[in-house]
C-alpha cells in the first residue's frame, strides 16, 4: 500500500533550501503537510493507538495488575482463564494478565534500550564513513560488512553465548547486530546530503567538519534514520524476545513475554493459554509499531524507499 | 562474467577473515582463562598446563589464529567437549537437515508471496488486497517462536494432522517449513506485488492486453516473467535469512539440526562446536549472497557486468 502512495508523494519538504548553518525548526505549516501524509496510511492511526496502549501499560503496568506477577500458587496451576484470573494462570499458579501487564515494559525497554544504543554507535560510524570517503569509508565499511555477514539473529546468538546469558546482555547483543543497518543507513543518507551545494557553501564559508556534521548533515538524515528506528524497535523486540525464548535472554521468573512463552510451551497440551497469551501481546505491539512506522515513513520520508 | 566473478570473490576475502578472527576471538573473549575452559570445572592445574600446551594456547594470539584458519580449512574444528567426539561428525548431518528445512521454508515461502503478490496486485485497491495485505502484516509481526507453537496447536493438537516434532517422514516438514517460510513470504509478496504492479503499467503490457489476449495470460506470462526479477534477489537474501531463523525454529520443533546444536552447545558451554556451527552458518550465508549475486545478473541481462 506504501509504495504507491509513497511515489506519489511530494518530494521531501525536509530539504531547507539555504538556511544555513542551523537545521530550521519545523514550521506549521510542514507539520501540517506531514501530519496529512502519515494519516494517508490509513493503517497508521491504528498503529499509532496500539503503541499507545502498550506504552500506557509499560509505564501503569504494575498498578493495573490485578495479582502479584511473581506470586505462586500451587493450589491454581495451569488453571483457563476465569473472572478471578482473566488469562488464567501459569505453572506455577501465577496470574498470566499480570505476568502480561508487567512484561510490557520489559519488552518497551528491550526494544527502545537497544536501538537508541545501535543508533549511538551506528549513526556516527556511517556519517563519518560517508562524509570522510576515501579509505576510511572502505575500513569502517568492511567492518560493518563482516558484522552482516552473520545471518539474522546469529551474530546476537554470539554475543549472548560470549556475555553469558540474561536479559541486560541480550540487549546488548541486540544493540550490537542492529547497529551495522544504522551504520549503513547513516553513511547512504550522508552521501548524498554531503552532495548538496549548501553543504559545499558551508565548507566555503570555512565551518568545521565536525560543526557540518552534527548542525547540518544530521538534521537532515534525522527523519530517515527516526523511521527506521521505530521498523528496528519492533525488529529489536522480536529478536529480544526470540532470545528470552532461546534461554539466551531474560532468566525465570522475569515476566518476559519471550521467556513466558519458553516455559509455557512444556504445558501446550494441557493449558495453550498460557503461551497463546504472551505470544499475542508480542504480535499486537509488533503489529502496532509495523503499521504506526509505515505512516511515519510516508510523513516524514516519503522519498526512501523500502529497504 | 568471470572477472566479475573473481573480483566478487576478492571481496568476501576480508569478510571471510572478520568472521572467522570473530569466532576465533569468541572462545578468548570469553571471562576466565580458555584452558581452564576447555580442561573442564573438575581439571588439575597439571591437566590445564598440559590443555594450555598440546593445543597452543600458551602462543601469541596471531600464530594461533594463523593455526585455527588452518585447521578450520581442512574441517578440523577440534574435539567436542561434551561428546569428544570430532566437532566436525558432530555437525555433519545436522548441517544437511538444516539446509534441507531451509530449502523446503524457501519454496513455501516463495510459492506463497508470489502467489499471494500476483493476488494482490491484480485486486489492487481491493477488499481482497487489503485483506491479504493485512494477513502477511500478520505474518511479519509474529515471531516465528510464536507462530510454531500456533501451527502446533492447530495440526498437532487440535486437528491431530501431523506429527508434533522431530524429522521421521516428509509430514514433518511441513510446519516448520511453514514456520520459517511465513515471514519470508510476507516480504516475497510485498516485493512480487510492488514490482508486478510496476511491469503492469510497462507498455507492452498494454500492448499484450489490447491485442486481446486474456488477463491471467498477460499477468502470468508478460508480466510476472519481469517482475520476477527483483523477486529473485529478495529470494535469495531472505535464504540467509532462514538460516538464522532455522536456530529458533528447530528448537521449538526439535529439528535436528545444526540451529538446535548450536543453542544446545551454548548452554553446555561446548565452545568448539559452537564456533565450528557459527562459521558454518555464516559462510552459508556469504556463499548464498554471492549466489544470489551471480544469479542476478544471469537473469537479467539489462545488469552491466562491472
Amino acid at each position: 500500500m506504501s509504495m504507491e502512495a509513497s511515489r506519489a508523494a511530494e518530494p521531501n519538504g525536509a530539504t531547507p533550501a539555504l538556511s544555513l548553518p542551523f537545521a530550521s525548526a519545523p514550521s506549521r505549516s510542514r507539520l501540517r503537510k506531514q501530519w496529512a501524509r502519515f494519516s494517508r496510511s490509513k493503517l497508521a492511526i491504528p498503529g499509532g493507538v496500539i503503541v499507545a496502549v502498550f506504552v500506557l501499560v509499560a509505564i501503569l503496568g504494575p498498578f493495573l495488575a490485578p495479582w502479584d506477577p511473581y506470586e505462586n500458587d500451587l493450589m491454581n496451576m495451569l488453571m483457563p482463564p476465569t473472572w478471578e484470573h482473566p488469562f488464567g494462570t501459569d505453572e506455577l499458579g501465577r496470574d498470566i494478565l499480570s505476568r502480561v501487564l508487567y512484561g510490557a515494559q520489559l519488552s518497551m525497554v528491550e526494544g527502545i534500550f537497544s536501538v537508541v544504543l545501535a543508533m549511538l554507535a551506528g549513526v556516527p560510524v556511517g556519517m563519518i564513513a560517508g562524509y570522510v570517503g576515501g579509505r576510511t569509508d572502505t575500513v569502517l565499511m568492511r567492518l560493518v560488512d563482516v558484522l552482516l555477514a552473520f545471518p539474522g539473529v546469529l551474530l546476537a546468538i554470539v554475543i549472548v553465548s560470549v556475555l553469558g546469558a540474561s536479559l541486560f546482555n541480550a540487549m546488548i547483543a541486540v544493540a550490537i547486530y542492529t547497529m551495522p543497518i544504522f551504520a549503513r543507513l547513516a553513511r547512504g543518507a550522508t552521501l548524498s546530503i554531503k552532495a548538496e551545494p549548501y553543504v559545499e557553501a558551508c565548507r566555503a564559508m570555512g565551518m568545521t567538519h565536525r560543526r557540518i556534521l552534527l548542525r547540518n548533515i544530521l538534521p537532515n538524515i534525522a527523519s530517515t534514520l527516526f523511521v527506521m528506528a521505530v521498523l528496528r524497535v519492533s525488529l529489536a523486540i522480536l529478536t529480544a524476545s526470540s532470545l528470552s525464548f532461546l534461554g539466551l535472554g531474560a532468566q525465570a521468573p522475569l515476566p518476559e513475554w519471550g521467556a513466558m512463552l519458553a516455559s509455557g510451551r512444556n504445558y501446550m497440551l494441557i493449558a495453550p493459554h498460557v503461551a497463546l497469551f504472551p505470544g499475542g501481546a508480542i504480535v499486537l505491539l509488533v503489529l502496532g509499531l509495523n503499521l504506526l512506522q509505515d505512516g511515519l515513513r510516508m510523513a516524514f520520508d516519503p522519498k526512501m524507499v523500502e529497504r | 562474467m568471470l572477472v566479475f566473478l573473481a573480483r566478487r570473490l576478492m571481496q568476501l576475502v576480508p569478510v571471510v577473515l572478520g568472521v572467522s578472527l570473530i569466532v576465533f576471538l569468541m572462545i578468548h573473549v570469553i571471562p576466565g582463562d580458555p584452558a581452564q575452559l576447555i580442561a573442564g570445572p573438575e581439571a588439575t592445574p597439571a591437566d590445564i598446563e598440559v590443555v594450555r600446551t598440546s593445543l597452543g594456547l600458551d602462543r601469541s594470539l596471531p600464530v594461533q589464529y594463523l593455526t585455527f584458519l588452518g585447521k578450520a580449512v581442512t574441517g578440523d574444528f577440534g574435539q567436542s567437549f561434551r561428546t569428544g567426539r570430532p566437532v566436525i561428525e558432530e555437525i555433519g548431518a545436522r548441517y544437511w537437515n538444516t539446509l534441507a528445512l531451509g530449502c523446503v521454508a524457501m519454496v513455501f515461502g516463495t510459492v506463497l508471496g508470489l502467489a499471494i503478490g500476483v493476488v494482490t496486485a491484480v485486486y489492487r485497491g481491493t477488499w481482497i488486497d487489503n485483506a491479504v495485505l493485512g494477513v502477511s502484516l500478520l505474518g511479519i509481526s509474529a515471531p516465528s517462536f510464536f507462530l510454531g507453537i500456533l501451527l502446533m496447536l492447530l495440526f498437532s493438537v487440535s486437528l491431530q494432522w501431523l506429527p508434533l516434532t522431530g524429522m521421521g517422514s516428509w509430514q514433518n516438514f511441513i510446519m516448520p517449513g511453514l514456520t520459517l517460510g511465513i515471514p519470508n513470504a510476507a516480504v516475497i509478496a510485498r516485493m512480487a506485488r510492488t514490482s508486478l504492479l510496476e511491469v503492469l503499467q510497462q507498455d507492452y503490457v498494454r500492448t499484450a492486453q489490447a491485442k486481446g489476449l486474456a488477463g491471467p495470460v498477460v499477468v502470468l506470462r508478460h508480466a510476472l516473467r519481469n517482475a520476477l526479477i527483483s523477486v529473485v534477489t529478495v529470494v535469495g537474501l531472505q535464504m540467509g535469512y532462514l538460516l538464522g531463523g532455522a536456530v529458533v525454529t528447530e528448537t521449538v520443533f526439535a529439528w535436528p539440526g545444526i540451529g538446535r546444536l548450536l543453542i544446545q552447545s551454548i548452554s553446555s558451554r561446548d565452545f568448539p562446536v559452537v564456533q565450528a556451527s557459527v562459521l558454518i552458518l555464516a559462510l552459508t550465508f556469504v556463499m548464498i549472497t554471492l549466489m544470489t549475486d551471480v544469479l542476478y545478473r544471469l537473469v537479467d541481462p539489462r545488469i552491466e557486468i562491472k
